[in-house]
């Protein structure tokens, strides 16, 4: 861990002009990850900003007809419990529970979770080389132990997932992200927050230098999913591990047929995984299995699999079938108890 | 003498549990000093070659650094390698850190940095900077078996089986055959106290050594080989071990560096491993068994050839036991046993707990399985078919062996009956259910071993022994021996352990410490209650005057005459009037060396799973175990049970989930954290029942017990795969069976 120096920002203009002054500084929230990644020397922040005093960004505002806007303070803990997402937006909820341990949910806040890193193991060791950590140093997850990789979205350069819960539910959801930095503010949809690697690895989300995010929005139109959800997670073991393959489903069901369907993947590619092609296989139709298979194979069509990961492709395709099967029935996987049925 | 077994046998909370929870109770590096210093280690990013230069410079320049130690600047120690040997090395040249510019595996200390906190000593080791020869390194088993070897040199204790008959002969003519390889991965300890050492300088130079270890007096005698010290001046305290699981049994890097430091700078100094650390110095070897049964149609063994090949390093030869135990367990009239090694580029294996029993039992006990179903024959009553009466592996015969006992009392716990023979055959929902079972068996040892006991004015009773309590419960078993001899409560009687000040003993180790420390503390209690009564008699007036020993009660902090409690005397009178302020008795408890020639003494186990596996997306949950044990005589059936269970986890984790990933290209362990290293978790473990059977044995220690401490985690493995097979009809012969495995299984 470097020597960096600390301050303890009061509000938004002082974090976008701290960040100004010294380019080299990182903003810290819950700090679950950003601590690890400066013990391991992964990150050498000069300056630290503590945005946790800010005041503003600490609630959860009631928007137009049900939506919520949700400050980027907000805690893992505090969001997955609170009664309006609990009642107008369940899958986020789940997705939040089926995530790391009650310790660090209580310390992990939205933004953080947000711009969290990927959990690839060369990613962590700053023994070994890594483009995403030190551009240009190759990527040896290709041909090394490569079983937590992605199988859709890869580059050359990097094969590295984004290991968040969260984010995979915000994606199916159509949250909004908001950010203000020295020229202002601005919204980004999810979808176009998180980013596949290409040839910039070392850039996990469209975020720009100067900016912070300031909160999510969560839409009024996906309270309509509140019936026919779910957040499924597979992982190496029943709790307390990053997903190998998650799904998130939102469906909008009138009768047996479909009007609107959300689905994202966790655990597979450098951002939540959609597909709008995928989605649109659902509209007006009936849910059954034969359209949950074809769906299934509309998202996860051209997944590719390294030596230890190609296991994933058919892991998520059965997930994803599985998923489907629990939101149409209404019968959402508890991500307390974790036994999956 | 009546013998008082008030606590002996009955559950009691553990004597330090208040302090453990607390916080009361220190662990090495928990231990202060004025102006202690904090040395933070540099591991090596390559397997293999030479450093060619190291640049300390920037770190020296950071305010608080004192110095930073490398093989260029190193201070002098001892030039041979065998004083570097410690009580537990195996054969070969044991690692000396900082030594010479060698690099042998990924993650060796290259340096030390020592500043005056821990925060500029981590600091400042991210500024050194080392340039490397790279060299060609290899650390895959499936290529380095190649070149495997039968070790010239035993590992005391390795005792090869014998061969009989002709194996493979048989096996060609055997109605019934298995043939196949079981493999396990690379596991890392990952006790919860991450290893440390804080070495306290005294004046005039004496150390006072709080250090992770098992046994004080192994690192007392390694700091005095190494660093040329009288072990007079070397005081080891580690009272508390958060957790060893055998890593703790030799010496690691972090107190040659420390000792080192201290001794230079003339400072306390301490060195703590960070938890990637943990992954850079032993761990239980991956290891390929092959396994070959012939049988004739009803199951009866005639052919038994099990043949294992485990990684060791460049530089020591590490042996466990791996493939004795189908031996112990199994008639045949053929056998044959192979046990090689070979060398890949990590640092060398270590004992994890029951070392190598798990591991060959995981492939004795598939195979068997797969009989079972090739005779179609049920698994519980091939294993009966195949009993063993008698240790074959070296020709003697059982102190005691309740397995069938096992057999019986966790089938009927287990409702083994009711279980449907055919693959497949049973599911619930979603989910296939799977009834498996194994059975496995751990050495039960003896080792020589002093206690004191010491009787206070006061009247307390203090018993003591130089060996460890690593969390499984020796401080109260202990107690409770002490409390019965004398005929006192528990909270009148204190356990010392830990202490290079203390009797000797070996390190706790191999499930001996509950039968040897606990006869020594048992004899020493028993020479204290005689000179004693031999003080009683000294006073005037004696009501004891004339009694003989065995005619005399201690009970309820008193000597009385047995058949008249009225002649009676108070103990802390007793003491007062033999003009000293306590007195103290030792006693050493040694193996009978005429019960060892002619007995083999073991604990034996049963394990019943149920696993129920949802097929389409690869998982598999443990609902409940059934662990029957037979261990003799239990002296505390609660902290016994923790034991028991602890290992039934770990049977879990070694069955489902524990792996150190290796990238062989670079040849370094990658998922050095507690986050990527996957032991179960809560939401993993469900019901496990721990039964233990009666079992009476007076020839394995003079107190009837056999210890328990690793025999919970053998049959684990075995029977959870065998279940497996059970619900999925699929065969998994390499752990940890993970996700993909499952999956990749049933496509
Ligand atoms: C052992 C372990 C297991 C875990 N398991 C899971 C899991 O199963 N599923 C899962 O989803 N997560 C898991 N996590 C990750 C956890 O969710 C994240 O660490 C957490 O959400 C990060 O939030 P934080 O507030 O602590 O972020 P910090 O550590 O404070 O920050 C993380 C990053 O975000 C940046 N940042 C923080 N806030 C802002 C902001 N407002 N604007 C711009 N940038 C910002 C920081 O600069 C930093 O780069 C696990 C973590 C650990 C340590
Ligand atoms: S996958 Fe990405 S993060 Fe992992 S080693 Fe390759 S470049 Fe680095």
């Amino acid at each position: 861990m470097n020597r960096f120096s600390y301050l303890r920002a009061s509000d938004v203009g002082e974090v976008v002009s701290a960040l100004k002054d010294a380019p080299a500084a990182k903003i810290i929230a819950g700090g679950t990850n950003l601590v690890d990644l400066m013990k391991y020397n992964v990150e050498r922040p000069e300056r630290l900003i503590d945005i946790t005093h800010v005041e503003a960004l600490q609630e959860i505002i009631e928007g137009e007809n049900g939506s919520l806007r949700i400050g980027a303070l907000v805690s893992n803990s505090a969001l997955a419990y609170d009664a309006r997402v609990t009642e107008r937006f369940p899958l986020l909820s789940s997705a939040l529970l089926a995530g790391a341990t009650p310790q660090l949910r209580n310390a992990a806040t939205v933004g953080g979770n947000i711009n969290q890193r990927t959990r690839c193991y060369y990613f962590y060791d700053a023994g070994t080389p890594c483009n995403k950590r030190e551009p240009g140093t190759g990527c040896p997850a290709k041909t090394g132990l490569n079983r937590i990789h992605a199988i859709l979205g890869q580059s050359e350069a990097c094969i590295a997932t984004h290991p968040s819960d969260m984010c995979v539910a915000m994606a199916a959801l159509e949250a909004v992200v908001h950010v203000t930095g020295p020229d202002g503010e601005r919204d980004i949809p999810f979808a176009d927050y998180h980013r596949l690697p290409g040839d910039t690895p070392q850039k996990d989300n469209t975020l720009l230098d100067g900016e912070v995010v300031t909160g999510i929005t969560l839409p009024a139109s996906s309270t309509q999913f509140s019936a026919n959800y779910t957040y499924l997670k597979l992982r190496d073991r029943l709790s307390y591990a990053f997903a190998l393959v998650s799904v998130a489903v939102a469906l909008e069901k009138e009768g047996d047929t479909v009007k609107r369907a959300r689905i994202a993947l966790g655990g597979v590619a450098h951002k939540p995984w959609r597909r709008a092609e995928a989605e649109a296989l659902f509209e007006g139709k009936a849910a059954d299995s034969g359209l949950f298979a074809r769906v299934a194979d509309a998202l996860i069509d051209g997944a590719r699999g390294y030596e230890h990961n190609a296991f994933k492709i058919r892991m998520a395709r059965e997930a994803i079938i599985r998923a489907l099967e629990q939101a149409s029935a209404g019968t959402p996987q508890s991500n307390i108890d974790k036994h999956i049925v | 003498m009546l013998r008082n077994e008030r606590n002996f046998g009955s559950p009691r909370d553990r004597v330090d549990g208040r302090a453990k929870v607390t916080g009361a109770a220190q662990y090495a590096a928990e231990f202060n000093a004025p102006d202690l210093l904090h040395g933070y280690v540099v591991s090596s990013t390559i397997a293999k070659g030479r450093i060619t230069s190291i640049d300390t410079q920037k770190a020296l320049d950071v305010p608080g650094v004192l110095k930073v130690f490398t093989h260029d600047n190193r201070p002098a120690t001892a030039w041979f390698s065998s004083s570097y040997q410690d009580e537990v090395a195996p054969p070969g040249t044991p690692f000396r850190p900082l030594y010479d510019e060698q690099i042998y595996y990924s993650g060796q200390p290259i340096a030390l940095v020592v500043a005056e906190s821990f925060d500029v000593a981590r600091y400042a080791a991210s500024l050194v900077e080392a340039t490397y020869e790279a060299g060609a390194h290899e650390t895959d088993l499936k290529l380095a078996r190649a070149a495997a070897y039968v070790p010239p040199k035993k590992r005391q204790g390795m005792k090869p089986p014998a061969s009989k008959g002709d194996a493979m002969a048989a096996y060609a003519k055997a109605p019934l055959r298995i043939a196949n390889d079981y493999s396990i991965a690379n596991e890392h300890h990952n006790p919860m106290e991450p290893h440390a050492s804080t070495v306290i300088f005294e004046a005039g130079g004496k150390l006072t050594i709080h250090d992770k270890i098992q046994g004080v007096m192994n690192t007392q005698s390694y700091v005095s080989g190494v660093f040329g010290l009288p072990a007079s001046d070397i005081h080891v305290v580690s009272p508390f071990v958060g957790g060893g699981f055998g890593s703790g049994l030799r010496p690691q890097y972090q107190l040659f560096l420390a000792v080192m430091a201290a001794l230079d700078l003339k400072r306390s100094v301490r060195v703590e491993m960070t938890r990637d650390q943990m992954f850079t110095f032993t761990h239980r070897p991956e290891t390929i068994n092959t396994v070959l049964l012939g049988a004739d149609k009803t199951g009866r063994l005639s052919a038994l050839r099990h043949q294992a090949v485990a990684v060791t390093s460049r530089f020591e030869d590490y042996q466990e036991v791996v493939v004795n135990w189908s031996g112990i367990l199994y008639d045949a009239e053929n056998k044959q046993f192979d046990y090689r090694i070979a060398k890949v580029d990590t640092y060398t294996p270590g004992d994890m707990r029951a070392p190598g029993a798990p591991l060959g039992t995981f492939a004795i006990e598939s195979a068997m399985d797969e009989l079972a179903y090739a005779g179609n024959i049920d698994p519980l009553e091939l294993r009966l078919r195949n009993y063993s009466t008698r240790d074959e592996t070296t020709n003697k015969e059982f102190t005691s062996k309740e397995l069938r006992a096992c057999f019986q009392l966790g089938a009927e716990k287990f409702g083994w009956s009711r279980r449907s023979p055919a693959p497949r055959s049973m599911r619930e929902g979603r989910e296939l259910i799977g009834w498996g079972m194994a059975s496995g068996c751990w050495e039960a040892q003896f080792s020589k071993t002093s206690a004191k006991a010491v009787l206070t004015s006061d009247g307390r009773l203090e018993v003591g022994t130089a060996t460890a309590d690593i969390g499984t419960g020796t401080y109260t078993i202990l107690t409770q021996i002490g409390a019965d001899a004398l005929g006192l409560d528990m909270e009148q009687v204190t356990a010392k352990l830990a202490d290079t000040t203390l009797p000797k003993s070996p390190v706790e180790g191999g499930s001996w410490t509950a039968a040897s420390a606990g006869t020594a503390v048992q004899m020493a209690c028993e020479a204290l209650k005689k000179t004693l009564l031999q003080e009683a008699q000294k006073i005037e007036g004696s009501p004891l005057a004339d009694a003989k020993y065995e005619d005399v009660v201690f009970a309820n902090g008193r000597i009385a005459m047995a058949d008249d409690a009225g002649r009676s005397l108070d103990l802390s009178d007793v003491v007062r009037h033999s003009g000293q302020s306590e007195i103290e008795e030792q006693a050493t408890a040694q193996p009978d060396s005429k019960v060892q020639a002619q007995y083999a003494a073991y604990t034996h186990s049963a394990v019943f799973v149920e696993v129920r596996v949802d097929e389409q997306l690869g998982l598999v949950r443990i609902p409940r175990i059934v662990n029957a044990v037979a261990a003799g005589r239990i002296i505390n059936p609660k902290t016994a049970r923790s034991q028991v269970t602890g290992g039934t986890v770990w049977g879990i984790g070694m069955a489902l989930h524990e792996e150190s990933l290796t990238d062989h290209n670079l040849g370094r362990f990658m998922n050095h954290n507690l986050a990527e290293y996957h032991v179960p978790a809560n939401a993993d473990i469900y019901d496990i029942d721990v039964i233990f059977v009666p079992e009476e044995d007076d020839k394995v220690s003079p107190i009837g017990v056999k210890g328990l401490g690793e025999i919970g985690i053998v049959a684990t493995p075995a029977a959870i795969a065998n279940a497996i097979f059970h619900a999925t009809g699929k065969r998994i012969r390499e752990l940890p069976i993970t996700i993909d495995k499952v999956l990749r299984e049933a496509a």
